[in-house]
């Protein structure tokens, strides 16, 4: 009845994802937080796209730039001996690019809260840049990052046009849950589509409630000071 | 080992150049503004100007090519909503300061600090369970871990209450006086330099206006502009006339007043001058004699206004109708020579207490 090959892919394309997204994230967040510069609205505006492209736009885009005349599809080929489209390795690609609003913003959100102050007492403190980073600054960002983390979670769980776009449907490979409850639902298996709908959705809901609770927690020990 | 700062900028104008006394608390005051928070940012390392040169005694620390990081410069800051890291105890935040010594002595180091800004036993606390009195404290506790030859302190008070703020003024001063560390003070707050800093800086436009020890600046300010930020509001023109060996001698309307001092080379036979309320004397009745007779000038009682023991009274001197004199006096010399409006006083300028000011840059 449930497709767990399906639930497992997308687990593992889910944490795959945010392993591969988070630090990427939190370097364009953290200097887009502090940066100051002409054109840093469009660089922000690329960076929120996937909020409001149809992931088939999305979708088109990466399969023409994964296809095996592009020169990053040549390139993957000549590595690893297969087409980036169509593979596992595509769909974290595709996944960690529609996912880079959901992951960057909380995080440049979190980064733009900390006071210039706190940042200038770090350096006359004599702490170096990554010194005040890791000491300082990350904790002080961890509520938007666990957001971050937990966002580009779900929503890699539930994600379904960009990945049937340039994943296709292999079972083991690309198929994963919201694909199999598609092809469930078009087989007019509805208790396997609902099942496995009624998963993905009380997963999502644990996952994002209890983040929320958390950064929540975290927000209000530091607001008070 | 004085501190030697030339800082120049383009926008916001700042052109300050001034010598700082070792060892002593220096006030910069000025309006907000007028670049104050520019100069102590631009001394601690944290701002880069187009052409700056600080020096601390032999050592460079800005020089057009070299620019010293903060870090690496031998300094303590609190700024002024304190930069307390808020996910750290008071003793956390402090221990910070001190990553150059090693981890086991961090601890002692951390405490005596914390013991010397006066929080010992609130090591544990977050900032946010802490009142703004001790997160001040806690930030100078920091502030001071690194032993820094130099202490900057911007609106260090701005943020706690009336009452607060003068038990950390005698804080302040007491551990100065165990440090000996030159203190670099920023506040607009006139009252507040006057009780801490031995030496003062008067700021406007980025432009520095006046420099000296505290006292004398605030009794004898150098142009009009000075005297305006000291608050001064007796400030007037007359003419002067030289050639009389006890002096020059302003001719204020009717009224010949004998000067001392120099006069500033640059004006006319114009000359702008000015009084403290203070210094403005009232002739005793009882008493028409003396001293205190000094460049005599009769005039009307406008207004007298009682604030707390003192009376500010204003008077029009004989022949100037256009001129209001502010005086300050005991509230109890008003009462006992009758001092209301519409009477007849006698007001004297002391030669000393005259301040002939130069004229402001544009």
């Amino acid at each position: 009845m449930m497709d767990w090959t399906a639930i497992a892919l997308s687990a593992n394309l889910a944490l795959v994802t945010m392993l591969v997204l988070l630090p990427l994230a939190i370097a364009a967040a953290r200097w887009l937080a502090v940066t100051p510069f002409r054109g840093k609205p469009w660089i922000e505006g690329l960076l929120a796209l996937p909020l409001v492209l149809p992931p088939t736009v999305i979708g088109y885009y990466l399969l023409i730039a994964m296809g095996a005349h592009s020169p990053l599809g040549r390139w993957f080929e000549a590595v690893a001996g297969q087409t980036l489209a169509f593979s596992f390795s595509g769909l974290v690609v595709a996944s960690v690019v529609f996912n880079i609003p959901f992951a960057v913003q909380p995080v440049q959100r979190a980064f733009e809260a900390i006071s210039p102050e706190i940042r200038e007492a770090a350096q006359c403190c004599g702490l170096t840049f990554w010194q005040a980073f890791r000491k300082i600054e990350l904790p002080l960002a961890w509520p938007g990052i666990l957001s971050a983390a937990v966002l580009t979670f779900a929503h890699t769980l539930g994600e379904f046009g960009v990945v049937l776009m340039v994943g296709g449907n292999i079972p083991g490979e690309t198929k994963t849950v919201a694909i199999a409850i598609y092809d469930k639902t078009q087989s007019f298996d509805t208790a396997s589509a609902g099942a496995m709908a009624l998963l993905l959705l009380l997963i999502s809901l644990v996952t994002i409630a209890v983040s929320y609770g958390l950064v929540d927690r975290l927000m209000r020990k530091r607001r008070a000071s | 080992m004085t501190l030697r700062l030339d800082l120049h900028h383009g926008g916001p104008p700042l052109d300050f150049r001034a010598d700082l006394p070792k060892g002593v608390i220096t006030a910069l005051v000025g309006p907000s503004g007028s670049g104050k928070t520019s100069i102590l940012r631009a001394v601690a390392g944290l701002l880069r100007l187009k052409r700056a040169r600080i020096a601390m005694g032999d050592e460079v620390w800005d020089d057009g090519r070299l620019h010293l990081r903060a870090r690496h410069r031998p300094i303590g800051f609190v700024p002024q909503h304190y930069g307390l890291f808020p996910h750290m105890t008071a003793l956390g935040n402090v221990e910070t300061a001190l990553t150059h010594l090693p981890a086991k002595e961090r601890r002692a180091r951390a405490e005596s600090c914390i013991a010397l800004a006066h929080v010992a036993g609130l090591e544990t606390r977050y900032p946010r369970e802490l009142s703004g009195g001790q997160r001040q404290r806690v930030a100078l506790a920091r502030a001071i871990a690194r032993d820094p030859r130099l202490l900057l302190l911007d609106e260090p008070f701005s943020a706690v209450d009336r009452s607060t703020r003068k038990r950390l003024y005698l804080e302040l001063r007491r551990l100065h006086e165990q440090l000996h560390t030159t203190i670099l003070l920023v506040t607009h707050d006139l009252d507040e330099a006057a009780q801490l800093a031995s030496h003062l800086c008067l700021i406007r436009h980025g432009r520095l206006l006046q420099q000296g020890p505290t006292a004398e600046v605030m009794a004898r300010p150098r142009c009009e502009e000075a005297a305006r930020l000291l608050d001064i509001p007796n400030v007037f023109e007359g003419e002067i006339e030289e050639g009389d060996p006890a002096g020059p001698f302003l001719l204020w309307g009717p009224h010949r007043l004998r000067t001392t001092g120099q006069r500033p080379e640059e004006t006319g036979s114009r000359q702008r001058w000015a009084v403290l309320p203070t210094n403005v004397l009232l002739a005793r009745t009882d008493k028409p004699w003396g001293s205190h007779l000094e460049n005599p000038v009769p005039a009307l009682v406008e207004d007298v206004v009682l604030m707390g023991g003192d009376a500010v009274v204003w008077v029009r001197p004989r022949g100037l109708p256009e001129e209001r004199v502010q005086m300050r006096l005991p509230a109890r010399a008003v009462r006992r020579y009758s001092v209301v409006s519409g009477t007849e006083v006698t007001m004297c300028l002391r030669a000393a207490d005259i301040v002939l000011l130069r004229e402001s840059r544009p």
